[in-house]
């Protein structure tokens, strides 16, 4: 017999919550934030190697550092926390059940189990092969098989999630279209799935071959399918956190979008076209054809960047639509300077959203054209490039978003306002410049993943502008300053879910009230965030034209 | 708001605002200058990828490395005792990379082209010229043939940028170039 749905209603916001759907969510939550204490650990044991005065690990243990950090951040982390975010955008928004909860334990279980089987082989020494575990390099056939029931957890999860929507649908819980967040994670659902199809159709062979019935994987076929997981994974969560700036905009101020539409066709760009961009992975690869290198890098003619782009005047515009609806309406910027930048969901959305423009999406289109990747590729500016996005982008994102989840959900105070306060600048901005900063190593030719810039065990001398080695300092500091606001987010959220006030839902809260409609029909006056988009496109197209000087200057290739 | 379903059931009708028109009219210019820019530089830039690359067996790559070297070698360098050659402007050049070497000591001469050939005998590596900042992948199984112009002269140090195991940080090879007359 089928036990009926519990529900509550949120005293916070007044959505209805399945309860069965709450403790999912809750688990997958809770899974990522520990997987984000353990990620981000490594991620200072290799800052703190990178860093050349400090030199901190030898060089085995660096490499396997490097390799977990970036399993555990770029894959486990973020996947568990967008599982948790689909379950929310979809009973929860739409005020469902959710499909099939069993099958979400399931799925939670063999992520866990997965996650834990791959940092186990990483941990034993045995697979520092890096996140990306190029053939023919080998890793022990444990380590892919859990990367392989990862998948197959998160698989499961999309399903759930796409099942929600049918049930919702079917037993009439919302009228007419989900909403734009739940949009949102549908896109981030669809990449999910054609992500984890690639990745099975990599690592299961893969795996036949470390135990030996493949006799071999050709490097160049290995690479153009992982990265169809490896890129197509941060497209995940660039469509996720997208949706989470959205759900903030909607959370603090009851803001509308500008226009469904245009919103709504951004997100679809995504579905059509960031697939294929993981092709800029081989740029600088032999045996593919420049044709073949233009189009699929630049998404087919850059529309999934238009995509972003436009959420990119969208996301801002509409919470400065609904700023100026409530009066902020001085000058070019009122509405910005008024709003609740003491409020960890606020500040950190808004850095997210800067920071990821600014700092990962300039650098990734700039290092995405074929030529300029010539001067980029492997260098340490490429993971300067994705803490710019993942960093700052994604995971300030996900931190901003959970400092609502823990009161709706948990039903607890947050601890230590004054400290989370704090938080998503010590995190952003560390992480910010961490970024910047390697950017700058890598143009000088850092090599990234790699122990010694020095290369004093090597058979002939070379050694780098000393400004590199200023970069790398810095780099090591403001790695340091970026951990301190990653554990103190990790902390404050662990104590706030343990020791929290608990917050009494004293009488069920109004329905969440949208302001009064501003809609597109309504002509939004947004001038200033059409102004912080042209100062983004002038930043953008120096950039880009800087690049192609800089490429003009180096030795001739043809 | 954006996580209510939309008031109007059919959003798609709505007008949009001049402000998003506009933006998303000078977003799709930029994308198209910048894919554009790509081929265009194929026709007028001189940094371009090479198209051209062979399938080869490790064995018959090092065949072809061994007989270059033997033929233009001039010296030895370096704590490995790595062989230094000198091959004719306009030539063909063979680099080889290994667990964890690059084979051998290249010496060119600035302004002239070079028909450089790259491969691996085992793993994944990265051929990353510095400071000139030019970076290939390298693949076992596929000669890699570039054509490479230096413009400017010096010792330069090739990094191996592709993560190849332990040793992967002592894997530094060497090209120099020499002023031209």
């Amino acid at each position: 017999m089928v036990a009926k749905p519990v529900f509550r209603t949120c005293g916070l916001t007044g959505l209805k919550i399945h309860d069965e759907a709450e403790k999912l969510i809750k688990a997958n939550a809770v899974v990522a934030i520990v997987v984000l204490a353990v990620g981000g650990l490594f991620g200072l044991l290799v800052a703190l190697t990178r860093w050349p005065s400090v030199h901190l690990l030898p060089a085995d243990l660096f490499y396997l550092a490097l390799t977990a950090h970036g399993i555990d951040i770029l894959i486990v982390w973020c996947i568990f926390f967008e599982v948790a975010l689909m379950y929310f955008a979809s009973a929860i928004l739409l005020g469902s059940r959710l499909a099939a909860p069993k099958m979400g334990w399931v799925a939670f279980t063999l992520m866990v189990l997965g996650a834990a089987i791959t940092n186990w082989k990483v941990l034993e020494g045995n697979s520092s092969v890096m996140m990306t575990s190029y053939v023919p390099m080998q890793a022990d056939p444990l380590f892919y098989v859990g990367l392989i029931l990862f998948a197959v957890g998160a698989l499961i999860a999309c399903f759930i999630f796409l099942g929600t929507l049918v049930v919702a649908k079917a037993e009439k819980t919302y009228e007419g279209s989900i909403p734009l967040v739940t949009f949102g994670a549908l896109v981030a659902c669809i990449i999910a799935v054609y992500t984890i199809a690639s990745g099975a159709i990599i690592l299961i062979p893969t795996f036949l071959w470390s135990i030996g019935l493949i006799s071999h994987i050709d490097p160049l076929m290995y690479k153009v399918v992982w990265w169809g997981m490896g890129h197509s994974s941060q497209q995940i969560n660039v469509a996720a956190h997208i949706a989470v700036w959205y759900a903030i905009a909607a959370i603090l101020f009851g803001a509308k979008p500008l226009s469904e539409k245009v919103s709504r066709l951004a997100y679809l760009t995504y579905v059509f076209f960031l697939q294929i961009a993981s092709a800029h992975h081989l740029l600088v690869e032999p045996g593919l054809s420049s044709s073949y290198k233009i189009f699929n890098t630049s998404y087919g003619m850059y529309l999934a960047v238009l995509g972003s782009m436009i959420h990119g005047l969208t996301v801002p515009g509409c919470i400065e639509a609904a700023q100026r609806k409530k009066g902020f309406n001085k000058g070019l910027f009122e509405w910005l300077r008024k709003a609740p930048w003491g409020n960890p969901v606020f500040s950190g959305m808004f850095l997210s959203l800067i920071m990821f423009g600014f700092l990962g999406g300039i650098s990734g289109v700039t290092m995405g054209v074929e030529q300029i990747n010539i001067m980029i590729h492997n260098t340490i500016y490429v993971p300067g490039h994705f803490h710019g996005t993942v960093a700052v982008g994604t995971t300030l994102a996900f931190m901003a978003i959970t400092y609502f989840l823990v009161p709706a959900l948990w039903q607890r105070e947050i601890v230590a306002p004054g400290l989370a306060k704090l938080q998503p600048y010590l995190f952003g901005l560390g992480m910010g410049v961490f970024s910047l900063f390697m950017m700058g190593a890598g143009t000088l030719g850092v090599s990234r993943r790699h122990w010694d810039m020095a290369f004093s065990d090597a058979p002939h001398a070379f050694s780098h502008a000393p400004a590199a080695y200023l970069m790398m300092g810095i780099v090591g500091v403001s790695a340091v300053v970026a951990v301190v606001g990653g554990a103190l987010f990790v902390l404050i959220i662990v104590a706030s879910v343990l020791f929290g006030k608990p917050i009494k839902a004293v009488a069920p809260a109004p329905a969440p009230s949208p302001v009064a409609s501003y809609g597109s029909e309504e002509h939004p006056s947004v001038p200033g965030t059409f102004t912080l988009a042209l100062l983004f496109l002038t930043m953008f197209v120096l950039y880009y034209f800087v690049n192609w000087k800089y490429l003009a200057s180096t030795w001739l290739l043809s | 708001m954006s996580i209510t379903p939309p008031p109007q059931k059919v959003w798609f009708n709505e007008p949009v605002d001049k402000v998003e028109l506009l933006w998303v009219g000078m977003a799709l210019v930029w994308a198209l200058i910048m894919f554009a820019m790509m081929p265009l530089w194929h026709l007028k830039g001189s940094q371009n990828m090479s198209n051209e690359a062979y399938r080869i067996s490790p064995d018959v790559y090092q065949a072809r490395v061994d007989a270059f070297v033997e033929k233009f070698k001039v010296g030895e360098e370096g704590k490995a005792k790595t062989p230094v050659v000198r091959p004719p402007a306009g030539s063909d050049v063979y680099l080889l990379a290994r667990l964890w070497e690059w084979y051998p000591v290249l010496e060119l001469e600035q302004g002239k082209s070079y028909r450089l050939h790259l491969s691996s005998l085992d793993w994944q590596h990265g051929f990353s010229v510095q400071p000139a900042n030019i970076n290939l992948q390298v693949h076992p199984g596929i000669d890699e043939v570039v054509t490479i112009t230096p413009t400017t002269s010096g010792d330069f140090g090739i990094i191996c940028n592709e993560y190849c195991g332990i040793g992967h940080h002592t894997m530094l090879g060497k090209i120099r170039v020499v002023a031209g007359k």
